[in-house]
């Protein structure tokens, strides 16, 4: 039986980045709001146990339980999807806060280019750059169009960082300065200012300073505890939705949380929905939430499956091209890199934080020149210092056995000596990478799970080969007693590749034809519901996706507003 | 304040404490993210000031003493997670770091049946990108394990796995990793072989609260400081620091 609750001016589905960012907005508009959560309640002293390698990093605490919910993959087609049973690569957020708790916290804007993709690509090169089987699109958006939703998300979490040239043109500097250039970063710097680059220190949402947002909201300046990407922030330097805008959407009182909400379905008749369904994740009992408008921030995965479950647009037909909702997913490419070894030179690499690192803008977007390359776009080039935690971390030169004696002794004499040159590519779509629903496997309430049919692209393995090249340059540079490159990207593997950044799905754009969402996230087939999250990228960049998917979140929570006020499509 | 270099004396849990209180999460006035205050009713006296006391004579760790293991599975993972991570002059090996004791904990735990894997059929024989697709429970696979140790030793060199030589026990190591030995209920013995691998890494590096990593030596051996509140010195310091590794018993007193 369900219970038919009161109906509500907006139902939100998933309380991370997104979905806390679009409660915060519309409760300070006095706008009421019901936030379904499907995990567990989180406050900032439940992080004060969490310098835990093993629970949180390994066990994977903070993480959705797959016990309830997974995804399917194949690499094609031709083969059988089988559910991902345990953690290996990408890592799902669950609980309030979402993935927003712990996150690294680097918070890059997006190129312009990037927004423009096709027709800049298109300009420059000529039309048959562009692969046919590769659909490229533009945003139908502009980076002028979002800078000033970057920038008031910066402001809100305090974003920590400098002016880099070759990006994007800003509306105002970091309104923190950049995180602190430690002696492992001038290694980089060193080297690549010798080969000619600008290096710039990586922008963070790891405060480096005590800051005040324009909420009123006060945060410390980070610690460099090292327990920061997958672990929450006991200091409440790393900005998250559960010591930023959470705290200020319930202020208002006009936000009604309930977590251990898990939604299965949005009810709709095709055209508008009204309303959705969720399940109470300790008595299983069953409950249809009527709403005005509903707000769909799942993440990437169940923004996608929420809307085939729910029969709401039109799922993508991989054979014909057509169809929108499941179109276009995207990951990342990080298979280049270079590990450099030093046989006499320590530094503190027990220290670090999230998003302390140094990178070259030289290598992304269309900054260097495609003409004679078989690929587009590029990669961010790093060295970053998270803190090297002793499970995770135990690096030997190639050759070296995985354990023994000599594993043991090569592992403990680099533990403080290893330096890596790494890379995060862009991911561009391909006609034969998309998601739907699996036909087989179902989750803990009975619904189909979300299948992928994934694997990297010659456009990625040759992007990889071309970046691989450059870290070994700088690596080189670098002077260290041993360099191993790695540079060919392998298939896709669901239990090995390691990048959080998963991206489509429900892409954005200006033709409902090869788009699922306006430009305010809006869905073309049903006015009342925006879908929120990287979902909505029609490519990947080569940065991390959080401030962009929260510039959206920005963007939408207008037009949530002004929707509730007329209705209709706002553009 | 940030924590300071091996065992000066100052009391590292009241000068967190005093960094929150200074610093804490606020909006509009009041704090929000109240972290300040004893959550967990074991700290310090909230002076947070340590009173000297004599050296502590040694105690018995109630810890070691076996949750899963019979006594000849518990010899048999000692002697399997020494040869994986071995003692040598650089210090201690499995062995001595209670690795077995912790690798019997977790496969006690939840951890060891699967309990938050995704465990709906049907089950398949994956393509190899496709991630382990195994039905047997970790705990099962472990145990399974053991008995074909035996079972190889006893067919190619007459004796148990653990009145081997450690070369012979090397060499069986190597045919499991490879998957040549017995299949396990139908699981390659290289699956054995790689939860044997993990568990032994985990419990020579994990909070010792979980069992293995004794006395923080795991740590202690490769100038890993454990869990400290910040780094704030350290991270700027061209020179290396070690510092006395501290466990997560370190924070009780917030
Ligand atoms: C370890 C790690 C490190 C990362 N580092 C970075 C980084 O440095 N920089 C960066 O930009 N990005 C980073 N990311 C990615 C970043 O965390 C995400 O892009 C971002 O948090 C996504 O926000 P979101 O609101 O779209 O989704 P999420 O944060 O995933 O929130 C979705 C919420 O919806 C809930 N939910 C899902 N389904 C349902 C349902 N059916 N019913 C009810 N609730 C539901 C989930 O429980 C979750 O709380 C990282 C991710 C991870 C895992
Ligand atoms: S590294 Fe900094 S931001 Fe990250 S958890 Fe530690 S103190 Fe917080």
């Amino acid at each position: 039986m369900t219970t038919k609750l009161p109906k509500v001016p907006v139902v939100v589905v998933g309380m991370g980045w997104a979905g806390s960012i679009i409660s915060a907005e519309l409760t300070k508009a006095g706008i009421k709001v019901v936030g379904l959560e499907r995990g567990k309640e989180r406050k900032m002293s439940d992080y004060l146990m969490v310098h835990d390698e093993l629970r949180f990093q390994h066990r994977e605490e903070l993480m959705q339980d797959l016990s309830k919910e997974t995804i399917t993959h194949r690499n094609n087609k031709k083969i059988r999807a089988l559910p991902m049973r345990h953690y290996g690569t990408f890592i799902v957020g669950d609980g309030l806060g979402g993935a927003g708790s712990h996150w690294n916290g680097q918070t890059y804007r997006f190129l312009p280019y990037d927004f423009e993709i096709k027709t800049l690509t298109e300009k420059r090169y000529g039309a048959g750059k562009i692969k046919p089987e590769i659909p490229l699109q533009d945003w139908g958006i502009t980076y002028d169009e979002i800078e000033p939703y970057y920038d008031t998300f910066e402001k809100m979490a305090g974003i920590s960082g400098e002016t880099v040239e070759l990006y994007g043109e800003r509306s105002n500097p970091y309104p923190t300065g950049p995180m602190l250039k430690t002696p492992v970063l001038e290694e980089f710097e060193k080297a690549t200012k010798k080969l000619g680059y600008k290096p710039y220190i990586m922008p963070s949402a790891n405060l480096s300073e005590n800051y005040t947002n324009p909420d009123g909201i006060s945060r410390a300046a980070c610690q460099y505890c090292a327990y920061c990407e997958n672990f929450g922030c006991e200091y409440g330097a790393k900005a998250d939705p559960v010591v930023t805008v959470i705290p200020v959407a319930k202020e208002t009182g006009n936000l009604d949380l309930r977590t251990h909400a898990n939604v299965t379905r949005i009810v709709n008749d095709g055209t508008k929905a009204t309303g959705v369904i969720y399940v109470n994740t300790f008595t299983g009992e069953e409950f249809e939430q009527p709403a005005e408008v509903v707000v769909v921030t799942s993440y990437v995965f169940n923004n996608a499956r929420l809307l085939l479950n729910s029969n709401l647009g039109k799922p993508y037909n991989p054979d014909t091209g057509e169809g929108v909702i499941g179109k276009n997913y995207c990951y990342q490419v990080s298979s280049g890199y270079s590990t450099l070894y030093y046989d006499d030179k320590e530094w503190n690499l027990y220290a670090g934080a999230g998003a302390l690192g140094i990178e070259i803008p030289e290598y992304t977007g269309d900054n260097f020149d495609h003409s004679d390359l078989n690929f587009l776009h590029g990669a961010g080039i790093r060295t970053t210092q998270y803190g090297n935690r002793p499970i995770a971390t135990n690096h030997a030169p190639v050759g070296t056995p995985s354990w023994g004696a000599e594993f043991k002794k090569q592992s403990i004499k680099y533990a403080n000596s290893v330096l890596q040159v790494k890379s995060q590519g862009a991911s561009l779509p391909h006609r034969n990478n998309y998601l739907d629903l699996d036909p087989t496997y179902k989750d803990a309430y009975g619904m189909p799970l979300l299948r992928m049919t994934y694997d990297y692209t010659e456009q990625d393995k040759q992007l990889v080969k071309y970046i691989s090249k450059v870290t070994r340059k700088i690596a080189e540079e670098m002077g260290p007693d041993h360099i191993d490159t790695v540079g060919e990207q392998a298939a896709f593997n669901v239990n090995v590749d390691t990048n959080t950044h998963n991206t489509g799905g429900v892409i954005m754009g200006a033709d409902p034809e090869t788009s699922a969402v306006n430009s305010y996230l809006q869905m073309w087939d049903a006015d009342n519901v925006f879908v929120i999250g990287a979902s909505a990228f029609p490519h990947n960049s080569c940065f991390n996706p959080t401030a962009t998917l929260s510039a959206l979140a920005y963007r939408a929570s207008e037009g949530i507003e002004r929707y509730l006020k007329g209705g209709g499509s706002l553009v | 304040m940030p924590d300071n270099e091996k065992g000066n004396g100052t009391d590292k849990t009241s000068t967190r404490r005093a960094f929150l209180k200074s610093s804490g999460l606020t909006i509009g006035g009041l704090v929000v993210g109240g972290t300040i205050g004893t959550f967990l009713g074991r700290g310090e006296p909230e002076t947070g000031v340590k009173t000297e006391q004599a050296e502590p004579t040694p105690v018995q760790n109630p810890n070691e003493a076996l949750m899963f293991f019979y006594p000849d599975e518990y010899q048999k993972t000692m002697a399997a997670a020494e040869r994986i991570f071995p003692a040598d002059d650089l210090g201690p090996g499995a062995k001595e770091l209670n690795v077995a004791i912790y690798i019997d904990h977790q496969l006690a735990s939840q951890w060891g049946v699967n309990a938050r894997d995704y465990r709906l059929g049907p089950w398949y024989n994956p393509e190899p990108t496709q991630g382990s697709q195994i039905k047997l429970l970790r705990k099962d696979l472990f145990r399974l394990g053991l008995k074909e140790l035996d079972n190889y030793s006893n067919k190619n060199y007459q004796k148990d796995f653990v009145a081997l030589e450690a070369s012979e026990q090397d060499e069986i190591l190597v045919a499991f990793e490879q998957g040549e030995a017995g299949s396990l209920s139908g699981v390659s013995s290289s699956e054995f072989f790689k939860l044997l691998r993990t568990l032994t890494m985990e419990g020579v590096y994990a909070d010792p609260m979980y069992g293995g990593n004794n006395q923080m030596n795991g740590w202690a051996m490769r100038k890993y400081p454990g869990t400290r509140m910040n780094y704030v010195k350290e991270i700027e310091s061209t020179e290396f620091i070690e510092l006395e590794p501290q466990s997560l018993r370190n924070h009780m007193g917030h």
